[in-house]
């Protein structure tokens, strides 16, 4: 009797979940906190806090889960407003903190405007969309490119170049699924790679570094070439099979920068070898192929530009993190998604598969 | 209408494949970057995973080198006379200081910095590399070392150290002798390097200049240690994984005296020469001084340039070693040794009568050699001609000998080559001959080259072409006291191993046995006891003497005198007057010192010099301290620490090492 209740109170809970999401996530999560166990020195405050976090997302995906996708879809807006308002005030009364402006007070608490818009700007985007599936024409994609641009640049104002590429790429999934045309798609990355040399005039000077610290890391071993180096010397070290759980000597001995949040990944691959990081891209790519499959599926233009945008997102996150830290991408910051260190972040993935999941539920 | 739904149902499926297209190429997109990804690991985790691994090891691992303790110089009787002590230096990296003059300012609320101190850290930034650490200040007190220490994080790149520094507790008394270590400058970086001594160098600052700490610079530096540690990226030693412990430098043990180096420096007092004692038993130098001295410590750490100018430009030149490099003519003092060439020879029997007058006048030549005793010493021996040191008499001698039966025969003595003792840049003099002068002056052609007849007849009294060091001319005595056994001399007795307390004698075979008859020795032997003697130069030198003792008196000529011009010492500047000789051994029968004693325009030999002579023999033969100096000794007082006895362990050590 009392496990009747307590099974269906389960069959409840897991309803709206997908279970092949939950199941890799899952694998990642064990992962996440073997890696951030070592490299917090065997501290369990971080794991605890991530503990704590977790649970709140957890909690806020199942939320969002069990609701209509066509209702998630009307916050959207709303949202994209808020987030646009919220930028603004960042741009006036915003926080600094080493050089940049990102963060805005709200007294008891502080917050990033621009994590909102990881998620509002592909929302908006697909709900904008949505509204004019019947007859979408090029000026449709014009606004959308309008409302991509207003919170981009003012994140890049900020200056934080590695989010706003993260949301130019949300949104950029939006307009590539909701069918962008080939041609501006080409020429787009023609334009762009013609007008490197003028982005590069405009740069900051320490994003110019990164540049050049990634093409020549020994340009400045001790500067700015000194944290690629050091994570790469870990990934090397670490070879085939990895110098074992606890053990990374560069972990350990306080050589890998930001160990726990965005080089966390030079953690795993110290320890766990070029054996773990096969796994944990598989891991990705399972994520991916499933969040694919759900895109496949999905009933309602909304859902298919959402769901695409969100999966592709999952894989930008990871993919720029990975290359970031193994010294083929510029250092941006970029948490690896699910693995590092960090609430906001968390909660922000979590949203999105949430969505992902209503959508591969719920259809419509 | 039906028509209008067509397109549309078309449309839509046309939109659905642009989108199934989509999602493929998005896949595509994803697992091609995947795999780029993936082969990035290869290359780093496969490829160059070597590499990488060398890599982290290197900044995991850093071998912290542990310095030996330089090893200790002591005396004969274990005296003291190099030793460290520890003490907290100032020092400053100026690769990782953005501002030196204002750091240096700032440090300067804590500590003193003198103008000596800024100048010398001056010189060193101009020789050294940035990135060495330098140092600005040594010595620190307690006090100082306590303020920069709680100070300190105010001042990246900047250090207090614990340091071990040398000390020379009779500084310029030992000077010359020991000589003095200071900071491995960059032309010595280069030779440690070709002789693959970087290694054992590292960590350490400071390298044996000159003398003894030059010339057993192996020996005393020791083995440098490691200490492997697992340091974090700040550089902070995490644990210690290995160590290796240095092996401390050997100590030296000398043949010296330092009573009987004392006694030698407080009997010149303020005059300038040298003097240098040897054992004629195995050529152990028992007294090597050179006046004046300087204090070695100045040298450590870098001399600034002022006090570096002022010492060289004094014309009592204390950088000078005298008794190492001074050549001087060695006068009368050279008559014994041009005696054994005339026995040799042949020219004169040991019986034969000759006369010492007052004049000799060379043949077919108006030129005038003039006796210092203008009388003359009527009919002489050669015995007797060395006893009363008749000019005359040997200006004969030479002419008649000719250069090239004399240069042979006092060449074995020594003179006019090195010695071979263990110091630095000995000089060889000069013993002359027709291929020496043909050598010397060859740049000035045939006519300077040629050997003239009247060139053989000043050498007789040891003046002309002949110079010779002092150290030389102890040697040559020692020689000359010991029946003909050439010792090399040296400083060193022995090596103590620190690490199983060892003592390793040095080689004390001699050279060579002088192949002269023994009846020869004795014969030019009794004829310089005769000197100490009534009716010898130094006759009342030897006066009151309770053993035996022999010697002979030299006077050096600083200028020509003209002819028929009078030698007056009162009317000569100071560096003009002659040059005051004396060489002795005792006791005559069995000698156990030897020694040379020259002092700079002393004047005569019987004068300045021999008077040091016998005082110095009477402490070492019976003890007897000089009265008028007895005060000022800090050393004739010391208790005689003797070493361990050899025992059973030297003994074997002999054999091993014959």
């Amino acid at each position: 009797m009392k496990s009747q209740i307590l099974r269906r109170l389960w069959a409840k809970l897991i309803e709206p979940l997908d279970g092949w999401l939950m199941l890799f996530l899952g694998l990642i999560f064990l992962l996440s906190l073997l890696v951030l166990y070592s490299a917090s020195n065997q501290s369990f405050d971080k794991i605890d806090n991530k503990l704590a976090y977790t649970v709140l997302s957890l909690t806020i995906m199942w939320v969002i889960a069990r609701t209509r996708p066509q209702v998630v879809m009307h916050f959207g807006p709303p949202l994209y407003l808020i987030g646009l308002l919220l930028l603004v005030a960042v741009h006036f009364k915003g926080i600094t903190v080493n050089g940049s402006t990102r963060w805005l007070s709200l007294g008891f608490t502080r917050i990033q405007p621009s994590e909102i818009m990881k998620i509002a700007l592909p929302m908006m985007i697909a709900w904008y969309f949505q509204k004019h599936e019947a007859n979408l024409r090029w000026w449709h994609f014009i606004v959308a490119v309008v409302l991509m641009l207003l919170p981009v640049g003012l994140i890049l104002k900020q200056p934080d170049l590695g989010t706003a590429t993260l949301i130019m790429a949300a949104g950029f999934f939006v307009l590539f699924f909701a069918g962008l045309s080939w041609r501006v798609i080409v020429g787009g990355l023609i334009a762009f790679s013609a007008s490197l040399p003028v982005i590069w005039h405009v740069m900051h000077d320490y994003q110019k570094k990164r540049i050049l610290t990634l093409i020549d890391p020994m340009s400045d071993p001790l500067g700015a070439g000194y944290h690629i180096i050091q994570s790469m010397i870990a990934i090397g070290s670490g070879g085939p099979i990895g110098k074992g759980w606890l053990n990374g000597t560069q972990t350990h001995l306080d050589y890998i920068p930001e160990r726990t949040t965005d080089f966390i990944f030079a953690v795993f691959s110290e320890e766990f070898g070029m054996i773990g990081n096969l796994i944990l891209v598989g891991l990705y790519l399972l994520i991916i192929s499933r969040g694919l499959m759900i895109t496949a599926r999905a009933q309602t233009l909304y859902g298919r530009l959402m769901a695409g945008s969100i999966t592709l997102s999952f894989f930008f996150y990871a993919f720029v993190n990975m290359g970031m830290v193994s010294g083929i991408l510029p250092v941006v910051g970029v948490p690896l998604p699910f693995v590092s260190y960090g609430g906001t972040a968390t909660v922000t993935l979590f949203i999105g598969t949430g969505m992902l999941m209503s959508i591969g539920k719920l259809r419509k | 209408m039906a028509r209008e739904k067509l397109t549309s149902l078309k449309n839509l499926r046309s939109e659905e494949n642009q989108f199934q297209l989509r999602l493929v190429v998005a896949y595509g997109f994803m697992l091609t970057m995947f795999v780029l990804l993936i082969g990035r690991f290869i290359w780093l985790q496969v490829v160059q995973y070597q590499h990488f691994t060398t890599l982290a090891q290197n900044n995991r691992i850093s071998l912290v080198p542990i310095l030996p303790n330089r090893g200790l110089i002591l005396d004969r009787n274990g005296v003291v006379l190099a030793q460290n002590y520890s003490s907290y230096t100032l020092e400053l990296t100026p690769s990782k200081i953005d501002d030196i003059d204002a750091t240096i300012e700032q440090l300067k609320t804590l500590v003193d910095v003198t103008p000596r101190d800024m100048k010398r850290f001056r010189k060193f930034q101009e020789d050294a590399k940035d990135f060495e650490t330098l140092p600005l200040k040594v010595k620190l007190t307690d006090e100082e070392a306590a303020r920069l220490a709680a100070n300190m994080w105010r001042f990246p790149g900047v250090e207090v150290k614990a340091r071990l520094f040398r000390d020379y507790p009779f500084k310029e008394l030992t000077s010359h002798a020991l000589g003095y270590i200071g900071r491995i400058n960059p032309k010595e970086k280069q030779q440690l390097e070709d002789d693959d001594k970087t290694t054992n160098y590292r960590g350490t600052t400071y390298i044996g200049k000159t003398g003894i700490e030059a010339v057993y610079e192996d020996q005393l530096h020791g083995q440098v240690g490691f200490e492997e540690v697992e340091t974090d990226s700040g550089g902070r030693a995490i644990r210690s994984l290995k160590r290796t412990p240095p092996v401390n430098g050997n100590t030296l043990k000398l043949a010296l005296d330092i009573r009987l180096q004392e006694i030698a420096d407080k009997l010149f007092g303020d005059r300038r020469g040298a003097l240098v004692a040897i054992d004629p038993n195995d050529g152990g130098v028992l007294a090597f001084l050179s006046k004046p001295g300087f204090d070695p410590a100045l040298f450590i750490d870098g001399i600034d340039s002022q006090t570096w100018t002022a010492l060289n430009s004094d014309w009592h030149k204390p950088l000078v070693n005298r008794a190492l490099r001074g050549i001087y003519p060695p006068g009368s003092t050279f008559k014994p040794f041009i005696s054994m060439a005339a026995l040799m020879s042949g020219i004169i029997k040991m019986d034969d009568i000759r006369p010492a007058p007052g004049v000799f006048v060379l043949p077919g030549s108006a030129h005038q050699f003039r006796d210092a005793e203008k009388k003359g010493h009527g009919m002489v021996n050669l015995q007797k001609a060395i006893t009363v040191s008749s000019d005359t008499f040997f200006y004969k001698l030479a002419w008649d000998l000719g250069i090239d039966r004399i240069a042979p025969v006092v060449g074995q003595f020594g003179l006019g080559s090195k010695t071979g003792i263990d110091l630095d840049g000995e000089l060889s003099g000069v013993l002359p001959s027709k291929e020496w002068k043909a050598r010397r002056f060859a740049r000035l052609g045939p006519a300077a080259q040629k050997w003239l007849p009247g060139d053989v007849v000043s050498i007789g009294i040891g003046q002309g072409y002949n110079s010779y060091t002092p150290l030389q001319m102890a040697n040559a005595t020692a020689t000359m006291a010991n029946d003909g056994r050439l010792f090399r001399p040296h400083l060193v007795e022995s090596i103590v191993d620190v690490k199983t307390g060892r003592e390793t004698r040095v080689n004390t075979t001699p050279i060579r046995q002088l192949p002269f008859p023994q009846t020869y020795f004795d014969y030019i032997k009794q004829g310089m006891a005769g000197v100490l003697k009534p009716g010898g130069t130094a006759g009342a030198i030897g006066a009151g003497l309770t053993y035996t003792m022999a010697g002979k008196t030299g006077t050096a000529q600083v200028v020509a005198i003209k002819q028929g011009a009078k030698y007056n010492a009162a009317s000569l500047a100071e560096q003009n007057r002659d040059h005051s000789w004396f060489i002795a051994f005792a006791p005559v029968e069995h000698p156990k010192i030897a020694v040379a004693v020259i002092v700079e325009n002393g004047g005569w030999g019987a004068g300045a010099a021999a008077p040091i002579a016998r005082a110095l023999f009477d402490f070492y033969l019976t003890g007897k301290v000089p009265p008028a100096i007895a005060d000022d000794l800090k050393t004739a007082t010391l208790p005689i620490v003797q070493a361990p006895p050899p025992a059973k362990k030297a003994a074997s050590d002999e054999v091993a090492n014959p």
